[in-house]
């Protein structure tokens, strides 16, 4: 198959498409929302945490003696309460957690392994009495050599973490310790043959720092481990049932003694599919005899001890034709994985040359352990860092060849039936018709002063510069159940398992809707626990609009499966002579609507209920194009954004709005991590800037309106084209920034971020 | 976070006697944007809170043309903002009290808290200097004035003694032909710590061409925020030209002795300390031109 769209006739849809308001919407405008840490139990305790104060220790021993004896005290736990689960792999989000090194991670056994990894905790009848508890817990360290760096980490010398870790070296499983936990190579054609034969080659070296999500909500546990076994679970979780296993796995207990309540959610971008608090507070609910344990982290812990995304080292390689066409392109990827194994650095091979038809590749993925927090995923997991590397090279090959930076991406843009560099073939995409929109856009044309005068007036000191860059995400479609049941007045209830973080219930309401035929309103999405509907993978990936968005849609067709039979009932003809159109049902002159329908379900055999799940094995990809306009003062080294457009091929929009709102959200992280945010380490490995004031998320006054184009190739994958939206958008702005950066001052800045003080460095001012 | 005992002060001899009973287990509560967060973050320790804002003098803000201003250290930093003529008459405070913290913040947080907290980065402090302002203190002895740029001693330290806290602060009229201003270096445009804060005055002549005298002081570039003596000494008596501007930009750079930290490196502090000193300067000299 080719051409537009091919899995469902040429729609015109009625809902999809449409811009309804959210059905939380009110509840979280008026503050009325429920979140894990407004959760309210009675006799509720609360739990605080001791964090380590060095980053890579041997614990000697823990005294917690003083701690139990403050009155109000009720529980003091440490790694010596759980059990030590096997090495064991399960599914988080897009890809996989060891059991392991989660239970190892959220509360430390014989080692500590960074700065602010859990110790210990307390359960006490206030929270300002579990802190004051955790200062009379004695722990007696014996400090260990650390290591920050992930180049000086990989050297055969470094100091280990993991005494028992080996590196998979493709598939071979080395003989020394070390702290590189797995190379992967992706290879095709000769690379080398190709650079020799190639008429331009560009190579650079890329560093970018760990970063964080930057989510609103902190995380946050309320249990209850009940007399009975039977354990309460509410929490801020993208992923309830992958953390259900998860706590179980920790406390050792069936995962059917668990049920999961997802909370409203401040933001995960990522950050929320493993836990950190909830096994804790279940061990502090059971020793301090049966009572609810709730623990909420402040801004220092999110920092310090939750999973960021992945500092690194990328060196790209890359060569074209005098024609330009790329014909080679390598790459050497070092991800820092924090303190377990487990980086997105093959996340981020797939990304590198995602966009582009290269016949000789060559990556290679190393993830290697450091001595800061466990990663985690973070939007377009090793997305950003991997583009950001490959789009300036790019970018630095068009302006050798003289060819315009976006007709270049243009000319080497891949297709459907070419192969990704790290493997697939893809189908329909719409990589080039994204690039083509930003092209086309009023911005890519727009003149751009070159400079103005700095405030004095005297030194043109304030340059000007556009840059573009490309950017993919896989965007899988993974495991969905849901429930819909039709009400008396012809509504329907639709009960999920998808928790939702960016307007998921309206875009899942809405494919049921579509699908039912009947209006957006008349759905009424509800997301529940673990034991009130099936299992459902992660709300990650952006998979969920995809995915559940499936479900809902088989959903809607079930039920007017069954409302044809009942209308055939009522009419005394066969089901399939049952004619339907936008919830109207007709045969032989006969008409009725699904209202009419609803009111007699019971005169016609009772409840109309369907249940549905559905495993989704194709992936949506999804590609962006963004064009950024910028000013650096090359005084101060100060970046302003002046103007962002961002194009990208989204299959289907099911809400516009909310789309337009990912790639927005997506471009605000992206500028953020291009600009100003990294953690900041001292040479001991102790974490400086843990606080919103010093790690530098963009505010309000740093970005400018941020337009977008949703460029619609529908997804073959989907029956109305759905193409994961989230992730993508946050992939291009790096690489968009430090082009834009290097075409205003004649600097390519190859480390991120590009803070003030590393550009007056680059421009030699410093 | 420990408990503390509260006490709402009514008059200046009761905050000074409770100062002096209990040393430094107590500490003055004014606005609180400061001092409620470093004990919540267990930065500092208090075993009592001395709120001094029931005090009627500590309310107090007043302006004359003749007489200048006074600034009780319990007045939020948006009555100064919010008057006309103080805008007017002192451009180069208005300049940094507009930064300080989004409105909510500047309905609560008080210059007089500012000053006491002594954070080399504060806003206030080298805009106060370059309008030399002066403190006015209370204590067992008695009363005594002190210029604001020997209050500050070190990192959160200041020159008040046991029992003695701030009540106000005195900025003298301007002079005719009078301009300032306070200029920052963030890497955002809002919810950052000056990297580095520089702020000048300067008196023109009546032609506006050549400078009679003027003061430069520079944030987060020492353990203090420093009034840059030399720099200021080399404002008197020059053309207010480019060349001038260049070489005092140049001398207020030699002052600063700036640390690395998270928030800046040194070497980028000791630029930008030229660079803002040139910009803020000429900012100051095109307000002194435009002033009467």
């Amino acid at each position: 198959m080719s051409g537009e769209n091919q899995s469902v006739e040429q729609p015109t849809y009625r809902v999809v498409g449409t811009r309804p308001i959210r059905p939380d919407g009110v509840d979280k405008v008026t503050g009325r929302a429920i979140f894990g840490a407004d959760v309210r139990l009675s006799g509720m305790l609360y739990g605080r945490v001791l964090r380590s104060p060095h980053a890579h220790a041997r614990i000697k021993s823990i005294d917690t003696s003083a701690a139990e004896a403050l009155p109000g005290v009720k529980a003091v736990i440490t790694g010596r309460d759980f059990p030590d689960p096997q090495n064991k792999v399960a599914a988080s989000g897009e890809g996989t957690v060891n059991l392991r090194s989660l239970a190892h991670n959220c509360i430390a056994r014989d080692k500590v392994l960074y700065f602010g990894h859990a110790v210990a905790a307390v359960a006490a009848t206030t929270p300002n009495l579990a802190e004051e508890a955790l200062k009379l817990i004695r722990v007696e360290y014996e400090p260990l050599p650390v290591v920050l760096d992930v180049l000086e980490a990989m050297r055969p010398d470094a100091p280990l973490l993991h005494e028992d870790l080996r590196t998979n070296e493709m598939g071979q499983r080395s003989e020394r310790p070390s702290n590189v936990a797995n190379h992967t190579r992706h290879e095709r054609g000769d690379v080398e043959k190709a650079f020799a034969e190639a008429a331009v080659v560009v190579e650079r070296e890329f560093r970018t720092s760990m970063v964080h999500q930057g989510y609103i909500e902190p995380q946050n546990g309320t249990v209850l481990w009940n007399a009975d076994g039977q354990i309460s679970v509410w929490c801020s979780t993208q992923a309830p049932f992958d953390e259900r296993s998860q706590i179980a796995e920790i406390l050792d207990v069936p995962v059917s003694k668990i049920k999961l309540t997802p909370a409203e959610i401040g933001g995960g971008f990522g950050g929320k599919l493993s836990v950190y608090l909830e096994p804790l507070a279940a061990m502090l609910s059971k020793k301090a005899g049966h009572k609810p344990v709730q623990m909420v982290m402040n801004r220092a812990e999110v920092l310090a001890a939750t999973g960021p995304t992945s500092g690194s080292c990328i060196r790209v390689k890359m060569g074209a034709d005098r024609n330009g066409c790329i014909v080679a392109a390598q790459a050497w990827m070092a991800y820092e994985a924090g303190a377990f194994p487990g980086s997105p650095v093959d996340a981020g091979a797939g990304v590198i040359f995602a966009p582009y038809r290269i016949p000789n590749v060559r990556i290679d993925a190393y993830d290697v352990v450091v001595n800061k927090p466990r990663a985690g995923a973070y939007r377009a997991p090793g997305g950003t860092n991997a583009a950001f590397a490959s789009e300036s090279v790019i970018d630095e090959l068009a302006e050798q060849l003289g060819i315009d930076p976006l007709e270049f991406r243009i000319l080497n843009g891949a297709k459907e039936g070419d192969r990704r560099a790290d493997g697939p073939v893809y189908r329909r995409i719409g990589f080039i018709e994204a690039a083509q929109a930003a092209q086309a856009h009023p911005h890519y044309s727009a003149p751009l002063a070159p400079s103005r005068l700095d405030p004095t007036g005297k030194n043109p000191a304030i340059k000007r510069g556009r840059g573009v860059a490309a950017g993919f995400w896989f965007n899988w479609g993974g495991k969905s159940s849901a429930w819909a049941s039709l009400n008396p007045d012809g509504t329907v209830s639709l009960i999920e398992g998808s928790p939702d973080i960016g307007g998921s219930r309206a875009s899942i309401a809405m494919q049921l809707a579509e699908s039912l035929g009947v209006r957006f309103e008349d759905v009424k999405p509800a997301v529940v626990d673990t034991d009130s509907v099936g299992y459902n993978d992660a709300t990650g990936g952006s998979r969920v609009t995809f995915g559940t968005g499936w479900v809902a849609y088989r959903l809607g067709q079930k039920l007017k499966q069954q409302l044809k039979e009942r209308a055939a009932l009522l009419w005394d003809v066969s089901p399939e002579q049952v004619q339907v159109e936008a919830g109207m049902f007709s045969c032989n002159g006969h008409r009725i609507t699904i209202q009419e329908l609803a009111a007699k379900m019971h005169e016609t055999g009772g409840p109309i209920v369907a249940g549905d799940t559905f495993e989704s094995e194709e992936y949506g990809p999804g590609f962006g194009v963004h064009i950024v306009d910028l000013e650096v003062d090359t005084e101060t080294g100060k970046v302003q954004i002046l103007r962002y457009t961002a194009a990208q091929d989204v299959g289907r929009a099911i809400h516009p709005s909310y789309v337009e709102g990912q790639l927005q959200g997506g471009v605000a992280q992206g500028i953020g991590w291009a600009l100003n945010e990294e953690y900041v380490y001292d040479a001991d490995g102790h974490l400086l800037n843990a606080s919103f004031l010093d790690y530098r998320i963009p505010t309000a006054l740093d970005l400018p309106m941020i337009d977008t184009v949703l460029v619609e190739v529908p997804n073959p994958g989907h029956p109305y084209g759905v193409r994961g939206v989230g992730e993508t958008p946050i992939v291009p702005p790096a690489g968009a920034v430090a082009n834009a950066i290097y075409h205003a001052t004649g600097v390519r800045m190859t480390t991120l971020p590009m803070s003030p003080a590393r550009i007056l460095e680059a421009l030699g001012k410093v | 976070m420990q408990a503390f005992e509260y006490v709402a002060a009514t008059s200046v001899t009761q905050a000074v006697s409770l100062l002096k009973e209990r040393g430094e287990q107590a500490r003055v509560l004014s606005g609180g944007t400061d001092l409620l967060v470093q004990l919540k973050e267990g930065r500092r320790y208090a075993s009592l809170l001395i709120d001094i804002k029931p005090i009627p003098e500590v309310n107090e803000l007043s302006y004359s043309p003749e007489t200048g201003l006074r600034i009780g250290a319990a007045v939020p930093c948006f009555h100064l903002s919010n008057q006309a003529a103080i805008r007017q008459a002192y451009p180069g405070l208005i300049d940094a009290v507009a930064l300080i913290g989004g409105v909510q913040i500047q309905g609560r947080a008080t210059l007089g808290g500012n000053l006491s907290n002594a954070s080399p980065a504060a806003d206030s402090i080298p805009a106060l200097i370059v309008h030399h302002a002066v403190c006015d203190i209370a204590g067992p002895a008695g009363r005594r004035e002190l210029a604001v740029e020997r209050f500050c001693t070190a990192p959160g330290k200041n020159a008040l003694d046991v029992g003695e806290f701030l009540v106000a602060i005195r900025v003298p009229p301007p002079p005719a032909h009078f301009g300032a201003a306070y200029l920052r270096f963030i890497p955002r445009n809002e919810m950052d710590i000056a990297v580095v804060g520089a702020a000048a005055s300067v008196t023109l002549n009546k032609q506006g061409d050549i400078i009679l005298s003027g003061r430069i002081a520079l944030g987060a570039v020492a353990p203090t925020p420093l009034l840059a003596e030399e720099a200021g000494a080399a404002l008197a008596g020059r053309p207010a030209d480019a060349e001038m501007i260049e070489q005092v930009a140049r001398i207020a750079q030699h002052a600063a002795r700036p640390i690395t930290d998270m928030r800046g490196t040194a070497a980028q502090r000791k630029h930008l300390a030229y660079v803002l000193t040139r910009r803020v300067l000429e900012h100051a000299i095109e307000r002194a031109r435009t002033t009467t």
